[in-house]
């Protein structure tokens, strides 16, 4: 450090190579306390993520007894995947498609807010704070229905719209709009805190550079504001997409029964009400999970920006 | 750049007040920097000096009168419109950006070819060339204040703004990047101002200082022209140390004022003193002041002061005395020779120090320390 600096005298010559200061020195040593402060965590892990996984998965290659609906034996039953993709490819489109969509109207209403609670909201910042978290004070599933009764047939919205020859169906339940709409509210909040983290953290005096330095209003937010607030318009988008894209509630109660299914009313039903479903449902998780898990990873290769502050 | 406004000439700040909700922060000031100088900002913290040079970057509008360059108005102009850059106190460095990307952020804006070339000369330049593909958070604080020079630098801006840029580094660092800074200004020929509360920093690098307070200007000029002859009490302490005193008038002596000060009489030289008569603030530096253990003949001023503490500084020694008026001084005697110091406290002095390093100052309500 000292010496790649230290060259008075307006010595042009070039500095030797400069290291970037020690980052806090990380004891290498594995120590035993930091190992059974992690015991609690691993034993919780193993017993509640890793053996049902791995129950899951044998579920998910069982075959029946023939003549014996919800009897089963342990098997390497490929085809229940087969089936599962075969008879569920579309809901499984279905699926991806409204939590994507849900996922890009989320962004779309969260970084207005995020960046106005972080620049602009001054006092008002924590009442907004309060606003944006208060719906989780009520269940999930209670607000779900209360979207079901607002956009009933007989509720004003609907009733406006129609009114107004604006609703070419007729009705706004049971159509994939409200199944979208019902996604895009509830994840709201996963998309609005981890942007608005990301902009709040920001240093003003960042983006009065970009003005500084000959970017427009926009331009300053194109190539300052919205590149440094990619870790939170990231983490934004897969707590948004990830849970939609598994979401059933939504479409069960604002959706129909015929077009709007997604894979997790499928898997619901599978498990719960069809005899002799168990394997199928647990096939249909697996191919679930692997698809998000290989959108995701695409997804952060694309975007990552793992180098950011 | 649709709005993008060359200017070149003296930067000239005409009668700017700027006025926030319940006070204001810069008071009707009128200032001229001439191009290609030197110029620092001095005053401490809430003096108004941050809001000046902001109101000169474009990031503040004044509340009233005009910022030019040369003869171009730039009052109510964008920052992106300004040929003027700024080197922020946090360094504003962009984060997802690698150095070289930082640096070329302003060329690229104004699509000026050769964006990377002008980048790497303007790390060169800052001696950081070697560093280009690092990401900021990657550099020390001093090596992240060269990238914010050289991102500032690069565009070659009629005015260049810096806002307490030494003011993160230690000491050591702070000295080496002040006669960087000046080598760098002299290079490039740039119009430089600097905002500093750090005084020894203002007259280390600035060809001219104005030394602000309370949004106004209390004095204007070369670093060796405020030390040498303050014309506030507000001067007189925050550019250097002053012993002080009140005093009052009562007469004259050829070109000099005879001055009562605290029942000592001294002479002061009419052109030292801002004030000719009734009351005033007499002042001396401590390193003017001698002091030795018989009453001198000749030399002009003298007082008996009582020793109260003696500290050794290696370059000098530092003496409290206490003289009659009960107000302690300051006194530098430099140590030229290796001898053992045979003052301590308790001992009776006299001090003493020629007319001409005396000056006064009004007698101010407000006179500061």
């Amino acid at each position: 450090m000292s010496t790649a600096l230290a060259h008075g005298g307006g010595a042009a010559g070039p500095a030797g190579p400069v290291a970037p200061p020690d980052p806090v020195q990380v004891p290498t040593k594995r120590s035993p306390t930091a190992l059974l402060l992690l015991l609690p965590g691993l034993v919780w892990l193993l017993v509640f993520f890793v053996a049902p996984i791995i129950q899951l998965l044998t579920v998910s290659l069982q075959s029946q007894f023939p003549g014996y609906p919800g009897f089963y034996y342990r098997d390497l039953n490929f085809g229940n995947y087969w089936e599962a993709i075969s008879t569920y490819w579309p809901h499984f489109l279905r699926s991806l498609l409204f939590a994507g969509l849900a996922t890009f109207f989320a962004f779309c209403l969260a970084y207005p807010l995020a960046y106005v609670m972080a620049f602009k909201a001054g006092r008002w910042r924590g009442l907004m704070m309060i606003l944006v978290i208060a719906p989780f004070f009520t269940s999930f599933i209670l607000r779900t229905v209360a979207w079901r009764q607002i956009l009933a047939d007989e509720g004003w919205v609907a009733q406006t719209l129609n009114a107004l020859n604006l609703l070419p169906g007729g009705h706004i339940t049971e159509t994939w709009a409200a199944v979208v709409a019902g996604l895009t509210y509830n994840f709201l909040p996963f998309m609005v805190l981890p942007i608005y983290a990301s902009l709040e953290r920001a240093d003003p005096r960042v983006l009065e550079a970009g003005r500084d330095l000959y970017a427009n209003g926009f331009t300053t937010f194109r190539t300052v504001t919205l590149p440094m607030s990619m870790p939170g318009v990231l983490a934004g988008t897969l707590l948004t997409f990830i849970p939609a894209a598994g979401d059933y509630v939504n479409a069960e109660l604002l959706g129909s029964d015929r077009s709007t299914k997604m894979v997790g009313n499928v898997i619901e039903s599978q498990f719960f009400r069809v005899p002799g479903g168990y394997p199928i449902a647990a096939a249909l998780s697996f191919t679930m999970m692997a698809l998000i898990l290989a959108l995701v990873y695409l997804y952060v290769r694309k975007f990552g920006t793992e180098e950011l502050v | 750049m649709g709005g993008f406004r060359e200017a070149q000439g003296d930067l000239k700040i005409e009668s700017v007040t700027k006025s926030f909700a319940d006070f204001t922060a810069v008071d009707d000031l009128s200032l001229v920097v001439p191009r290609g100088s030197f110029f620092a900002l001095l005053g401490p913290s809430g003096c108004g000096k941050t809001t000046t040079l902001r109101m000169v970057a474009g990031l503040e509008q004044p509340t009233l009168g005009r910022i030019l360059i040369g003869d171009t108005d730039l009052t109510g102009s964008r920052p992106y419109e300004r040929p003027v850059n700024t080197v922020f106190q946090s360094y504003a460095l962009f984060p997802h950006l690698t150095i070289r990307d930082n640096v070329a952020f302003g060329p690229k804006r104004r699509k000026v070819a050769d964006s990377d070339k002008l980048a790497n000369e303007a790390l060169e330049l800052v001696q950081m060339g070697h560093l280009g593909s690092r990401k900021p958070v990657q550099l020390s604080g001093g090596q992240q204040q060269r990238v914010a020079l050289a991102r500032a630098l690069v565009n070659r801006p009629e005015v260049l703004l810096l806002d307490e840029p030494l003011g993160a580094l230690d000491l050591k660092l702070r000295r080496q990047m002040q006669v960087e800074l000046k080598r760098i200004q002299t290079e490039v020929g740039l119009t430089f101002i600097h905002v500093t509360h750090d005084q020894e920093e203002a007259m280390t690098m600035a060809d001219t200082v104005a030394v602000m307070n309370h949004g106004r200007i209390e004095q204007m000029g070369a670093p060796e022209e405020l030390y040498d002859l303050p014309r506030t009490a507000f001067v007189a302490n925050f550019v250097g140390q002053s012993n002080m005193g009140p005093g009052e008038v009562t007469g004259t002596d050829g070109d000099a004022l005879v001055v009562d000060v605290a029942g000592t009489t001294v002479k002061i030289p009419k052109s030292r003193s801002a004030v000719t008569e009734g009351a005033l603030q007499f002042g001396i530096r401590p390193e003017k002041v001698k002091i030795s253990r018989t009453r001198p003949e000749g030399i002009g001023n003298d007082v008996k002061a009582t020793v109260l503490d003696v500290s050794f500084l290696g370059v000098a020694t530092q003496y409290l005395v206490q003289v009659p008026s009960g107000a302690v001084w300051t006194v530098y005697e430099q140590n030229l020779d290796v001898e053992p110091i045979d003052l301590h406290p308790g001992n009776e002095v006299w001090l003493m120090w020629k007319p001409g390093h005396a000056f006064a100052v009004p007698a101010e309500e407000e006179a500061g320390a």
